[in-house]
């Protein structure tokens, strides 16, 4: 399978141990992900305005790179670009008033867009094309005996219309979790939000957030965090120095991309998971497991 | 040459505001056909249908126009007027002009008064072909039939077989009762529904007018009001009771435990039981889908303790048919299943419990002696939290209603678990407090004074396990505060819906419902306990949530309508029906799939169309839909049609 790919700017930056690791991963899956030329910021924050066209041009471009190299899909991995691409999406398929606006808008644009690409996020193909049994299949190193709590955070599955899953009870974290044969740890914050981009200015509250949501997850005893969206991961990860000093029993659990996850199981070489890149090392976890070899 | 007398009402300044009525009046009198024309300022009063009457005598008109309201208001009125003093009611047409020009156009008067003398001029050329029709008579047969044992179901049959008249009264369960009987105590007054609803039971299971057909199913109604024929499926009960003597032996030995419905899931019955222990009538049923002998092939415990042998592994499904006049619906209500809602648990936290199940753990009858033990270890839950508009108000997930009932119960189940639990501590999350019937606001107040219910305005967003905890995350806009619950059990007012096969029902007997499959009344106000289907009347929830008084006071008022209606020989059948004209008609039977109320069929010898004129509702979907133009409707054929539109479209 062949599809067209849209990395976002975090994934190139802050987030190369989750591009490099879903590269592989799907590589080895047989998956080809074709990064489109001339991508674009995605727009990141969704605009909730109703009468500011000109944040949906960012989207709505890209939608139009994917359309000009005759593709109908397109994947990404990070949660933001999804949500905000979806929605865009959205907006112009249900409104062609504004869809006309936004390709005059754009007029040297050579392609006009007119809805035809379809946005998936990374974990709905490997639930529905891939399978999550073909998966268990595929793994050689089952990661047993690792308890993780999956992470949603708001993005992957509000609001319910672009959603990935139930936005109240997900579980598609969790059945990839089972297909990759850690054991998944059930906790009430996992759709909590991480207070998002009140780490640029408020840095306290992502702390106050970060502490509960981490906390619960380690009282339920799980040993490890796993999430698909680079911002969450900035504020679950980075920011634990910022607990520690609030918190003094605040312990620290590692945070994974999913697809580290993945590739470890896959038996791919541990390199591929760039884990020098995440903030809080999970080495030493994973050689307590026996998942990876000594140092 | 016709004589037509047009009279125009000025309705206060409700028409003369916006047309000028007396301009009307004169210019109409020079239209052909018309021999007189007036103005007056309210026709339906008496002086004005007074009025109306002289010139029909003293012009000796052969035909009246009142231009006044909508036909739906007053055209019974005028027809009634016209008919005392000898001339044919359906001689008497009303032309619309109030809701169809002077209320829709008052910023135009000129405008308004032209199109009110087209509405005039049209109706009169309809007039000028309308046929005097006479209604016809069918014969009643004066028995009623009730769908549903609720409270409702109830009522109704007592009222109607009180004042005389036989009733056939079908429950699907094996005991009338419904959920009134599975109430802990009933609020404003806290008595107990099997003080106040036995009585009314037993009365039924002894009347000798009421024939109560128990876990028995409405299975198919044809006919029409006043002569109906219903089909009625008695389920196989697998025990004969005309032998049984409801000593009970047979449940004491059956080995089978299986989560009770009449107790919401918290206790456990036998394969073979009773819905509670004064049930009427007092028969057991066998549940065939649990019972060791059906799914495994042996045991019998029960027919080898049974000393009259009344069991009958043999027995099935039986059909009777029954004439009936008139018919009840009351087919109640049902919780909405708490396992749709995700953010409070998908219903999997046995902790987390519904209106009928705290009903059930706070009835002294019930599983635990009304002491509230909580489903999970069984211990006192010290800290309840209750959330309101569960799945009710809330139009983008759930259902956009107002589910009525759930403020009072709330306050009525807080203060009983306080009352048994003297030091827990009750929690209310509330969107607004609805408690406006009679004494309900005194009710609630005394919860919040005496009972020292804690009321809190705002949702919870989760509701989640911790540990031997439930934990509830809620906002107090109030004080604009997250609050964060550790409860120990928590009861969801979740919405009420049509009772599971109400749909069905409804479906069986063509009757309307809403989006949400209540029953649709023919008019929300003025005619709340019936159908729009002649023969069908409302009663209790099915028709919308509503409390115990007020499904009593409606059950009574759909009785007292059977009542009247059986208080007639002869029903009157309005004649603007649909007729064939079998020269013209091909037999194509296009009307006969239109009809809603299956009115007309094929002749099987000539194959034309011919119109039952009892059933047939008047409603024209067969002359808009026959294609030779066979089947018109009386007094709407379509030459009138075209007379109206040509005298509307002239210059």
């Amino acid at each position: 399978m062949k599809i067209s790919y849209f990395p976002g700017c975090t994934l190139k930056t802050m987030a190369k141990n989750f591009e490099d690791s879903a590269l592989a991963s799907l590589s080895s899956l047989d998956i080809e992900m074709k990064e489109f030329k001339r991508w674009n910021c995605c727009g990141t924050v969704y605009s909730l305005t109703s009468d500011d066209l000109i944040h949906q041009v960012a989207p709505i471009r890209n939608l139009i790179r994917v359309k000009e190299e005759k593709d109908t899909r397109v994947v990404t991995l990070c949660s933001m670009c999804y949500n905000t691409l979806k929605r865009a999406n959205k907006l112009v398929k249900e409104d062609s008033e504004k869809l006309d606006k936004l390709n005059n808008l754009m007029d040297r644009e050579d392609v006009k867009y007119n809805g035809e690409v379809e946005v998936l996020h990374l974990l709905e193909i490997l639930k529905n094309e891939v399978g999550f049994s073909q998966i268990a299949k595929k793994i050689k190193i089952p990661l047993k005996g690792l308890k993780v709590a999956p992470y949603y955070g708001c993005l992957l599955l509000r609001p319910p219309e672009v959603g990935i899953d139930d936005p109240e009870r997900p579980t598609i974290l969790k059945d990839f979790l089972g297909s990759v044969g850690a054991e998944a740890i059930d906790y009430p914050y996992e759709t909590e939000c991480c207070a998002s981009y009140h780490t640029v200015v408020n840095v306290d509250l992502v702390v106050e957030r970060a502490y509960d949501i981490l906390n619960s997850a380690i009282n339920r005893g799980a040993e490890a965090i796993v999430l698909s969206c680079p911002l969450c991961d900035f504020n679950l990860d980075n920011r634990q120095k910022e607990i520690k000093e609030k918190f003094s029993d605040f312990k620290g659990i590692p945070i994974f991309y999913f697809t580290q996850l993945l590739a470890l199981s896959l038996g791919l070489d541990e390199k591929v998971c760039r884990f020098e890149l995440n903030f809080v090392d999970p080495r030493p976890l994973l050689r307590s497991k026996h998942l990876i070899g000594e140092v | 040459m016709s004589r037509i007398g047009v009279f125009v009402c000025h309705c206060g300044l409700n028409i003369a505001g916006t047309v000028d009525v007396e301009k009307i009046a004169k210019l109409i009198s020079d239209y052909p056909g018309v021999v007189y024309a007036t103005d007056y300022m309210y026709m339906c009063s008496d002086p004005g249908q007074d009025m109306i009457k002289e010139v029909v005598k003293e012009k000796n008109l052969d035909g009246v126009v009142v231009a006044a309201c909508s036909p739906t208001m007053h055209e019974t009125t005028f027809r009634n007027t016209v008919a005392s003093v000898g001339l044919n009611p359906y001689r008497c047409e009303i032309a619309n002009i109030r809701e169809q020009c002077s209320w829709v156009h008052q910023e135009n008067k000129k405008k308004a008064t032209e199109k009110a003398v087209k509405i005039i001029e049209a109706i009169i050329e309809k007039l000028k072909l309308d046929k005097s029709l006479i209604p016809l008579s069918v014969p009643i047969t004066k028995r009623a039939l009730v769908i549903g044992g609720g409270i409702a179901g109830i009522q109704a049959s007592l009222d109607i077989a009180d004042s005389g008249y036989e009733v056939v009264l079908v429950e699907k369960n094996q005991s009338i009762g419904g959920h009134m009987l599975q109430l802990s105590e009933t609020f404003p007054t806290l008595d107990c529904p099997q003080c106040i609803a036995t009585p009314k039971m037993v009365q039924v299971g002894q009347h000798p007018k009421i024939k109560l057909l128990a876990y028995s199913e409405v299975e198919e109604v044809s006919g029409y009001v006043g002569n109906f024929k219903v089909k009625i499926r008695r389920k196989a009960a697998f025990v004969d009771w005309d032998r049984c003597t409801g000593c009970g032996l047979c449940m004491e030995k059956c080995p089978v435990r299986v989560p009770s419905e009449f107790d919401e899931l918290l206790s456990k019955r036998k394969a073979i039981y009773t819905l509670f222990p004064q049930a009427v009538p007092n028969k057991p049923v066998i549940d065939a889908d649990n019972c060791i002998y059906f799914t495994k092939g042996k045991c019998r415990a029960c027919e080898k303790n049974c000393s009259v042998k009344a069991i009958d592994f043999e027995q099935k499904d039986t059909f009777v048919e029954e004439d009936i006049g008139a018919i009840i619906v009351a087919t109640g209500y049902d919780l909405m299943n708490k396992a749709e809602i995700s953010e409070y648990g998908s219903g999997e936290y046995e902790d987390v419990i519904d209106g009928l199940q705290i009903e059930r753990l706070l009835c002294p009858s019930g599983p635990t002696g009304g002491i509230p033990y909580r489903p999970s270890d069984g211990k006192i839950p010290k800290e309840v939290v209750f959330i309101q508009c569960v799945g009710s108000r809330d139009p983008e997930h759930y259902y956009p209603y107002c589910s009525k009932i759930c403020c009072m119960y709330t306050v009525k189940q807080a203060m009983l678990y306080k009352h048994a639990v003297p030091d827990g501590q009750a929690y209310v999350f509330y969107m607004d407090i609805r408690c406006n019937g009679k004494g309900y606001e005194e009710f609630l107040q005394r919860g919040i004074e005496e009972d020292r219910i804690l009321y809190l305005r705002g949702r919870v967003s989760k509701v989640f396990k911790d540990r031997d905890k439930i934990k509830v995350w809620g906002a107090d806009t109030l004080t604009g505060r997250k609050i964060e619950i550790s409860a120990d059990m928590v009861v969801l007012a979740t919405a009420m819906i049509p009772s599971k096969g109400a749909k069905k029902i409804a479906e069986k007997l063509r009757l309307a419902t809403d989006d949400y499959s209540f029953l649709t009344e023919a008019h929300p106000k003025l005619r709340p306990v019936e159908s729009l289907t002649a023969g069908y009347f409302l009663a209790g929830a099915a028709q919308g949530p509503k409390d115990i008084p007020e499904t009593v006071a409606q059950a009574s008022g759909a009785a007292s309508k059977v009542l009247s209606l059986f208080s007639k020989d002869e029903l009157s059948h309005e004649p603007i029906i649909a007729s064939v004209d079998e020269e013209v008609c091909v037999g194509c039977g296009s009307c006969v799939s239109i009809c809603a109320y299956e009115a007309i069929e094929l002749d099987s010898l000539t194959k034309k169309a011919r119109v039952n004129p009892a059933i047939c509702e008047g409603c024209g979907a067969c002359s808009a839909a026959c294609p030779s133009g066979a089947m018109q409707q009386n007094n709407f054929n379509k030459r009138q049609i075209l007379e109206m539109v040509d005298a509307f479209t002239k210059d």
